[in-house]
């Protein structure tokens, strides 16, 4: 099998949190490197880096130093307007604490992504079909009969399983994952990776993080990450 | 389109955000009825004063009067926009009824059939309304001189601002005294005193609705004010009130009437007793009663300033719920964010929702206060009847009903007023919130 192309390269990240009157510097010069439909674990212990390097892949944060490049193009060069494009469309984030909107039920969560990039005439041209997508996303994700549930009335890996399904909705090319098992049961935990692993063998490109190597083992690849640095 | 779907939901699903509805509805209501009661007095209060004088005075200030009125009538009679003018005498004198004790008056000489062209004189009549020119012809001696009263002068007026009218003008002789004054401004001789003092029998009352002016003013005949308080060998006046034609800008027809008085004075200023022309000046009826209108101008005025620190306690309140709301909805923005909406999109949707507050409280608390004032006067009789408690005592203050005519307008302002009070308020959380980076709201929290 042929080396696939890159979809994300990161080199030489550096990023500093002020802490006070003290900077800590938490990674300490990072390079990554994701080819196209890779699941990738990047594994460490507490504290060593590993959310802030995913929240630097997800546009989220700017590094201190270095560069993230999506598609060869450098995500720091990349106007505000350009960046919320490339979390809109081209990232799926998935948390450790879900982070789904209380006020939104299930469904109306899924499709919050696509109705954020759609204006108010915009979105009545296209809610039926990113209601179609959305219900399909549910079905996937064994969630179709709590559509019109709110997300306090779920369980911890239907949550998660609700926030996948927002991840996906716009059809990212690139999955984040932010711990998608740590606040969960095995059992369910689980589930939840046997999803990313369904995913994955359906092409998707994953950055997974967490701190439990029996999680970093289902992915394709571990990168170990330790003080701030890829761990060689 | 997650903005509306975001505001609606936070309008139905937070409390606080109910509160804070509640909080400019309350606001809005306050302000749209203290307002309206307030503008409608004082509109009330301007509209009475302008029907007593007419559109213009030329007059002094100076109780000597001055000449050559009737050739300033004819004049002004031949301007285009001038449709009626009504000479009168201005003094002051001692009423002194047959079985009560004497007070001071403000007396007023007029030709009641001109001075009704003029202001609302025929109007403001018990019993002559339809036939001002017998106002000064009492019923029962209809060759007496006769005098119209100001209505608190002769009649009771109750708790609900009602007069108990006989069917006729009941017999009463007063008598008026006053100091005659001649051209040079000294008092004059009345026969052997320098007091002149003479008979009227009370013919009919006037109701002008000013309460100065009904509980202290007598009007008689023109001639008999001009023998009782101007001696002298030509005939004087106090002033010319002035009618314009409909639809004539006010402004106009004063400077046009300025104008006219200028030229007329140069001639006559070297005429016997001429100089009393340099007393007079002309004034529209806003500068003749500034010194009633313009107390009730401030008061309004102190309201509207008393209500703009209500509109800042409302920024306030808003500012606080909203920076509430937004610290409670950090881990949203960072949601949002992550998904790619942009800070002018969080700050629009915190702004819009302040929009949606301001404008639901606005109307809220419009609609309650028009409800409100199309009951005050239900509500005030009601708690008449059961408490004998009066917004306004009937029998000092001379207002009949509490107005309650909402205008629409001032309703538009309160409105636009109350939204941008809530964006003002709205402005800071809803900046910080934009601000906000999403990495520092992400961390922790469950659901």
């Amino acid at each position: 099998m042929g080396q696939r192309p890159l979809i994300l390269k990161a080199e030489r990240l550096h990023k500093s949190y002020r802490m006070g009157a003290t900077a800590v510097k938490v990674l300490k010069g990072v390079n990554l490197a994701v080819e196209q439909g890779q699941f990738v674990a990047v594994i460490g212990a507490s504290g060593s880096g590993k959310s802030t390097l995913l929240h630097l892949l997800g546009g989220l944060d700017r590094p201190n130093e270095g560069t993230v490049c999506f598609d060869d193009r450098d995500l720091s060069r990349m106007r505000a307007r350009e960046l919320n494009r490339y979390r809109n469309e081209m990232v799926g984030f998935v948390f450790q604490f879900y982070h789904l909107l209380d006020e939104l039920n299930v469904l109306e969560n899924v499709f919050l992504p696509a109705m954020v990039s759609r204006g108010i005439v915009g979105w009545w041209g296209t809610r039926a079909a990113a209601r179609r997508r959305a219900q399909e996303l549910l079905e996937q994700l064994g969630l179709q009969d709590r559509a019109q549930h709110k997300p306090y009335q779920l369980s911890g890996g239907e949550r998660q399983r609700v926030a996948i399904g927002r991840a996906l909705m716009n059809e990212p090319r690139l999955l984040l994952a932010d711990e998608p098992t740590g606040n969960l049961d095995s059992a369910t935990g689980n589930d939840i990776l046997a999803v990313l692993e369904r995913l994955h063998q359906a092409g998707q490109t994953i950055v997974m993080v967490t701190h439990d190597e029996r999680v970093a083992r289902r992915a394709q690849r571990v990168i170990t990450l330790t003080d701030g640095k890829v761990k060689i | 389109m997650y903005k509306l779907t975001l505001i609606i939901r936070y309008l139905l699903k937070r409390r606080i955000t109910h509160f804070a509805v509640l909080t400019v509805a309350l606001c809005v209501f306050i302000v749209v009825v203290v307002m309206t009661v307030m503008n409608g007095l004082v509109g009330q209060f301007k509209q009475k004063n302008h029907d007593f004088v007419g559109d213009c005075v030329v007059g002094t200030k100076s109780l000597v009067g001055f000449p050559y009125y009737e050739e300033l009538m004819d004049d002004l009679e031949r301007i285009e926009c001038v449709e009626a003018v009504s000479p009168v005498v201005k003094n002051y004198a001692l009423l002194r009824p047959q079985y009560d004790r004497e007070q001071y008056v403000e007396l007023l000489g007029v030709d009641p059939v001109r001075h009704s062209r003029v202001t609302n004189f025929a109007q403001t009549l018990g019993y002559h309304a339809d036939d001002p020119a017998n106002a000064f012809v009492p019923v029962y001696e209809p060759n007496a001189l006769g005098c119209v009263l100001g209505i608190d002068l002769v009649l009771w007026r109750d708790a609900r601002s009602q007069y108990t009218h006989d069917a006729r003008p009941r017999r009463a002789a007063f008598s008026l005294t006053c100091f005659p004054l001649n051209a040079r401004g000294a008092p004059a001789m009345a026969g052997t005193t320098v007091v002149s003092n003479r008979q009227f029998y009370y013919s009919d009352n006037s109701h002008s609705g000013i309460a100065r002016v009904d509980g202290s003013t007598v009007y008689i005949p023109l001639e008999q004010a001009q023998s009782l308080c101007m001696a002298g060998q030509r005939r004087r006046v106090s002033a010319v009130h002035i009618k314009f034609r409909p639809g004539t800008d006010l402004r106009v027809g004063v400077e046009e009437v300025r104008g006219l008085w200028g030229q007329f004075k140069q001639k006559r200023i070297d005429a016997p007793d001429g100089r009393l022309l340099e007393t007079v000046t002309v004034e529209d009826w806003k500068e003749y009663r500034r010194a009633f209108i313009a107390p009730m101008e401030k008061e309004e005025t102190l309201m509207s300033v008393m209500f703009g620190f209500v509109g800042i306690t409302t920024v306030f309140i808003v500012f606080v719920v909203f920076y509430m709301i937004v610290s409670h909805k950090t881990r949203d923005v960072g949601v949002l964010k992550s998904v790619g909406a942009s800070c002018a999109g969080v700050m629009g949707l915190f702004s819009g929702f302040a929009f949606v507050v301001g404008l639901l409280g606005s109307v809220a608390g419009i609609a309650g206060g028009w409800l409100f004032l199309a009951r005050i006067n239900r509500i005030e009789e009601w708690l008449y009847q059961r408490f004998g408690f009066q917004l306004w005592d009937r029998t000092i203050y001379a207002i009949g009903e509490i107005p309650h005519e909402v205008r629409v307008h001032t309703l538009a302002v309160i409105a636009l007023f109350a939204i941008v009070a809530c964006l003002i308020g709205a402005l800071v959380p809803a900046y910080s919130a934009a601000r906000l980076r999403p990495v520092e709201t992400l961390h922790g929290g469950r659901t």
